[in-house]
């Protein structure tokens, strides 16, 4: 049974992610996203960022395993193993390119005991090293119950 | 965005695509995401599970369904917030052939240089995201 005293906390702030280069080219190409943007650095300079540009939903590969340490955590108290996904949402407050160092607070919003499963909402609050926000991710997962 | 594809407005529908997902493509997605679920890769785990066999990464799915909207766009900074709900698996057989899912999209609403996109992907007939819409910022 999830500990539903953890609703409406936020986590310790995550260690620095440094987006790599070819951590984005690398995803490009498993999406099949072929703008220039995302993997050549003159292209994405030549349209004004500072290096290549990451496809929208890169954020989700840096604030997943931060997510799954949470759940995999016994003092939550949730079935990692049973777990699906149920729905994912993604806000870019900017875009994120190669060289950002990004940091995620995840906020467990909500927590729901329906039809035999467990509902929970999690927001991923993603910002750079000066504080900045880049990115808003909202995960809801789903566990028997 | 080019201007040659015409004003976006309510109504404007993306360019269909079709799509084939195979194994190699979730084993590479797998390692570029680093989720390393089995599922994704192994029909004994998956149909451990009770799954019908292999089935591919929801956020694969979504980030297919993402290029489809960025590739209309031409920019895949465009697009400034995406979501979806995950209604049924793409089920991914182990041949040369591999899943076949078709995108469609329609322009729903455009307001302050902002289009909503509604997003509709299709397996085996039937859709597998529900409410998957995407913001795009048109150019100026």
């Amino acid at each position: 049974m999830p500990d539903a005293s953890f609703v409406g906390m936020a986590l310790a702030p995550s260690a620095p992610y440094l987006v790599g280069r070819e951590k984005i080219r690398e995803f490009a190409l498993a999406i099949g996203e072929g703008a220039s943007v995302c993997t050549d650095v003159d292209a994405a300079r030549a349209a004004g960022h500072p290096d290549v540009v990451a496809p929208p939903t890169f954020a989700v590969t840096f604030t997943m395993p931060l997510i799954e340490g949470f759940l995999r955590d016994p003092a939550f108290g949730w079935d990692y193993s049973r777990m699906v996904h149920g729905d994912q949402s993604i806000v870019l407050h900017r875009p994120i390119h190669g060289g950002d160092e990004l940091v995620t607070v995840i906020h467990v919003e909500e927590l729901s005991t329906r039809g035999g499963s467990h509902l929970l909402t999690l927001r991923c609050e993603v910002a750079d090293s000066g504080g900045s926000p880049v990115a808003t991710t909202k995960a809801l997962l789903v566990t028997a119950a | 965005m080019s201007v040659e594809k015409g004003p976006v407005e309510k109504g404007t529908e993306l360019p269909p695509l079709e799509l084939r997902v195979t194994r190699a493509d979730l084993v590479r997605y797998a390692g570029a995401s680093g989720d390393l679920n089995p599922i994704h890769w192994s029909d004994r785990v998956a149909t451990g599970v009770g799954l019908p066999g292999v089935i591919a990464h929801g956020m694969l799915t979504m980030a297919l369904a993402g290029r489809f909207v960025t590739d209309w766009a031409g920019d895949p900074t465009a697009v400034r917030s995406f979501g979806v709900r995950f209604t049924r698996p793409v089920v991914v057989p182990d041949d040369d052939e591999g899943a076949l899912v078709e995108l469609s999209g329609k322009v729903t609403d455009v307001a302050d240089g902002v289009a909503k996109v509604a997003v509709t992907a299709r397996f085996d007939g039937k859709t597998v995201l529900g409410r998957a819409v995407a913001e795009v910022v048109l150019p100026a």
